[in-house]
């Protein structure tokens, strides 16, 4: 445990001093100040930061991620001659990794978004802004998890680097079309169950229908709006998606640790 | 002691009233009194209800006891005033305390069969309906504050009620908490203007097979439903406010099979549907403003002649949506906050059509689940996609000269005479 | 001293050490060498803990190692030229590098920073930093905790002269005071001046094991370059030709 906790802290010096990180700090920052700024207000600034954050945090975090443990390859095989147990080494480079990721954005959207929480907002906004936080955070997360599983499975960058472009794009775009495609197959059955269900498989889509919830966007949705309500609503709802949320962070994890603790360097 | 003083000449008297103990002081001033006599309230709780009144008086709280001279039926009888006759006014006073009923239409004031009544400046409270008037004419509500708090949809009245009704005018009154805000059923010519009608558990105007009436300037914010127009026809709704109606089945406006009508001047809000349009036809829809509503425009079923144009349509979640996709209704010189044009011989207009309806939109009218997707990237690549080929979108239903300037949207009077410039 | 048993190590179809028996003794430096993909980097990875085999054993001083973390305290590794992207400066990493060593027995960082003249180059960014600079921290990260056994990869290789011969005299010292040193170099005079013991590797096997006195006694060779290369001849014909065909195909890869 001490020694994750040292790696991680160099993992995050190291971090912190690459221009990546500024950059993305920098952007999500700029991003959410110029929406605050001339935006209007609160809940608009968050439904156009919305968009940003499921689209960019999970393709930086995969991406970065990849690149990160390619390139430290040379240094993790010296950190393996050391005294050090492999899942020690595995666990300090994720969090050397998704500690900054996370730390970047909740400075760079954070902030400006906090910042102005004055009098002037409502506890629902608040409430979605911390969801927002919330969300990006769980995505970050994961997709480094499963960054790491990327490229501790494939030792060839260029294909690692594909694999990863592959996963983002499955998670980001691809199943919500094959979830449209059921849902235009199957439209003459009710389908808020199944769409339900499918929303919380995939952890970006799970991410956007809960900060869409706290919009007041649910009462678009009418019936389907009143269902998905009245489950995340409820503490069963709200567990199975937060252990939907954990169970895409652990399974890559531990996957990526057992990949990790047999590999060859 | 004396509780009714006699003044006057020998053809319209005053009676002053003051509260006792003994009770009934109106119903007996009521029977005593002459047709065109003046009862005059001073202030004090007055515990009394199903206080008929067959002949003309004029029922006012005395100066400066104006809101203070309170009629209270205590949740006992049916109406407090049962008005039977024409000629009626009343002015000034507070009623309240009208039982819930599931078999009558328990009012603080009921008008039947009565003309050229006036109801003013009263105030009701915590009524089962406020002022129900059946088969009158001519009757004028004005500037009433009518405020019900408890109940549900089924154990609540409207406020304003008016059925089978003829020239009527409904004017600056501001009703909360009722279940219909304002009632309207096989009216005739009746005038709605500068009312509130806000946080009702249904709609805050509800008003069917009604032809020829116009409603102008009223707001209508935060009702359960929102504002329900069905069945008429020369319906006229100018400069109404309609705002906040948030839920799943609200809508800002909800018309049905409504036919040669104008709107005009509306600005439509921060609504699940601006405007929900069914069956409705030969209908002109200009210089409103649609902000900011999850659909701004649902024109579904036979709807068709309709024009809809000059309007500002900015920041709606799905501009237009319909299920119908010929050209039967026109779609023109309007403001789309989602244009992308360009104007090239800068004459105001853009160059290129603007389509209204998203093809994701035609996708959630088929199936609603299909809007967890919204903000997704899949759909908004499809909106690129649609702008890239537009093919993919209804052909038939597009503005093709659209304004690249949001209109300045001023009263409709004003809009008129820009017009004529 | 460091005892391998039967250790096999595949990468796919490719037999890499093919069930490899060795001894390796304290105050004794041994070089292991063979060609290209002969197995040498595998050998010093797997003594490491870096590769997994599929199956032997390994004893470190008589105990059982394979699979543990721990026994890697009394190594130090000093890898071929390392790439390090890292953000982290020269300082920073030999500090880390102690950190994670819990308790490592007196510190010579200091001494060694000031044997390679790495003073002007402690504060600066690993990855600013030239080949023969980062090879001098490697250096001291591999010397730097008295470690018994040292586990030297192409130490020399990027190094300019003056600090290739302060190197070998650092390794030379460190023999004298009972080390285990294992090598690997494609340096013959280097392995001449340094190696007491040569392990030969071939195709994942041990071809030859022995004093370097012993090989070239052996061949009848006067240098070891030589010898090596009559090692090879020896080696049949058909075995030649792939090895040709090995080489043939490294360089045009």
């Amino acid at each position: 445990m001490k020694t994750i906790i040292k790696l991680t802290r160099y993992g995050i010096i190291s971090a912190a001093r690459s221009r990546w990180i500024l950059g993305y700090t920098a952007f999500f920052f700029l991003a959410s100040e110029g929406l605050m700024r001339f935006g209007g207000d609160t809940s608009k600034a968050v439904a156009s930061l919305l968009n940003v954050v499921l689209l960019l945090i999970p393709l930086v975090s995969i991406v970065i991620g990849t690149m990160t443990v390619y390139n430290n390859r040379d240094f993790t095989e010296l950190l393996l001659s050391q005294p050090l147990k492999r899942g020690s080494l595995f666990a300090g480079q994720y969090l050397g990794l998704a500690l900054p990721l996370t730390a970047a954005y909740l400075l760079g959207v954070g902030v400006p978004l906090l910042a102005r929480m004055g009098s002037t907002d409502s506890v629902t906004n608040a409430g979605l802004v911390l969801m927002l936080l919330a969300s990006g955070t769980a995505l970050t997360h994961i997709f480094t998890a499963l960054a790491l599983v990327v490229a501790t499975r494939y030792d060839d960058r260029a294909f690692g680097l594909g694999a990863a472009l592959l996963l983002w794009l499955m998670a980001a775009a691809l199943y919500d079309g094959i979830m449209l495609a059921v849902i235009w197959t199957f439209r003459d059955y009710p389908l808020e169950m199944p769409v339900l269900a499918m929303s919380i498989l995939n952890p970006i889509d799970l991410a956007r229908t809960l900060v869409m919830l706290k919009f007041d966007v649910a009462a678009l949705m009418g019936y389907t709006g009143a269902v998905f309500e009245k489950f995340f609503g409820t503490a069963l709802g709200m567990s199975a998606a937060a252990s939907a949320l954990l169970f895409w962070v652990l399974a890559p994890f531990g996957l990526g640790m057992k990949i990790f603790a047999k590999k060859d360097f | 002691m004396l509780a009714v003083c006699v003044f006057g000449n020998a053809t319209a008297k005053t009676h002053d009233l003051y509260p006792s103990h003994e009770g009934g002081v109106i119903a007996r001033a009521v029977s005593g009194a002459q047709a065109g006599d003046t009862l005059r309230l001073h202030a004090g709780v007055y515990q009394e209800h199903d206080i008929v009144i067959r002949k003309p008086l004029v029922l006012i709280a005395a100066a400066g006891d104006e809101h203070k001279a309170v009629i209270d039926a205590t949740l006992k009888g049916s109406s407090i005033v049962f008005v039977r006759t024409s000629g009626v006014t009343m002015r000034g006073l507070v009623l309240r305390n009208v039982p819930v009923s599931y078999m009558n239409d328990n009012a603080a004031i009921r008008v039947e069969g009565a003309q050229n009544g006036t109801f003013e400046n009263l105030r009701i409270d915590n009524a089962l309906f406020g002022l129900y008037l059946a088969t009158s004419a001519n009757c004028h509500i004005v500037g009433n504050v009518l405020r019900a708090t408890k109940g549900n949809e089924s154990s609540s009245g409207n406020g304003i009620h008016l059925w089978r009704c003829d020239n009527i005018t409904v004017e600056r009154n501001d009703v909360h908490g009722h279940r219909d805000g304002i009632y309207l059923e096989f009216n005739r010519h009746a005038l709605v203007r500068g009312n509130t009608s806000e946080g009702n558990m249904r709609y805050g105007l509800h008003f069917m097979f009604s032809d020829s009436c116009a409603y102008e300037g009223n707001t209508f914010r935060n009702n359960g439903s929102g504002v329900a127009v069905m069945y008429s026809r020369f319906v006229r709704m100018t400069d109404n406010r309609f705002l906040n109606n948030w839920g799943a089945a609200a809508y800002g406006v909800l018309f049905k099979d409504i036919t040669d009508s104008y709107m005009a001047g509306n600005h439509f809000i921060k609504n699940t549907v601006g405007l929900y349009a069914e069956g409705v036809n030969r209908t002109k829809i200009e210089h409103n403003e649609f902000r900011e509503n999850g659909w701004a425009l649902k024109m579904l079923g036979s709807s068709s002649d309709n024009v809809f144009r000059f309007n500002n349509v900015i920041g709606n979640s799905f501009d237009v949506t319909t299920n119908s996709f010929g050209s039967e209704n026109r779609f023109i010189h309007n403001y789309w906050s989602r244009y992308e044009g360009y104007d090239l011989d800068r004459n105001g207009l853009g160059d290129v059509p603007f389509r209204p309806v998203r093809l994701f939109s035609v996708l959630v009218e088929e199936q609603q689940p299909a809007l967890v997707l919204m903000h997704s990237l899949l759909v908004n690549m499809l909106d690129v996609a649609e702008r890239v080929i537009p093919s993919m979108t209804p052909e038939a239903l597009m503005d093709v000269a659209p304004s690249m300037k949001p209109f300045e949207i001023t009263t409709t009077k004003a809009q008129t005479a820009i017009r004529k410039n | 001293m460091i005892e391998l048993r039967n250790c096999t190590k595949r990468f796919g179809e490719h037999t890499v050490l093919n069930g490899i028996n060795l001894r390796f003794e304290a105050g004794s430096v041994t070089a292991v060498l063979g060609p290209n993909g002969s197995g040498k980097t595998t050998l010093m990875k797997t003594i490491l803990g870096l590769v997994r085999p599929e199956s032997g054993e390994m004893f470190i001083e008589g105990e059982s190692v394979l699979g543990g973390a721990e026994y890697r305290n009394v190594i130090g590794y000093m890898p071929q030229i390392a790439r390090f992207q890292d953000n982290l400066t020269a300082r920073e990493l030999i500090a880390m590098i102690r950190d994670i060593r819990e308790n490592p027995p007196g510190s010579r960082e200091e001494e060694l920073c000031a044997m390679f003249d790495l003073a002007p180059h402690l504060g600066k960014q690993l990855k600013t930093l030239s080949g023969g600079t980062r090879q001098k921290v490697n250096a001291v990260l591999a010397f730097m905790f008295n470690p018994q056994i040292l586990m030297l990869d192409e130490p020399t290789a990027g190094l300019d002269p003056i600090a290739a011969s302060t190197f070998k005299d650092l390794v030379l010292a460190e023999r004298e005071a009972g080390r285990m040193i294992l090598l690997t170099s494609h340096i013959m005079s280097e392995v001449h001046e340094l190696a007491d013991t040569i392990v030969f590797l071939l195709e994942g096997n041990v071809y030859f094991q022995g004093a370097s006195a012993e090989l070239l006694a052996n061949t009848g060779e006067n240098t070891l370059e030589r010898a090596i290369a009559r090692l090879l001849q020896e080696k049949n014909h058909s075995a030649a030709f792939e090895l040709k065909n090995l080489k043939t195909q490294h360089f045009s890869a």
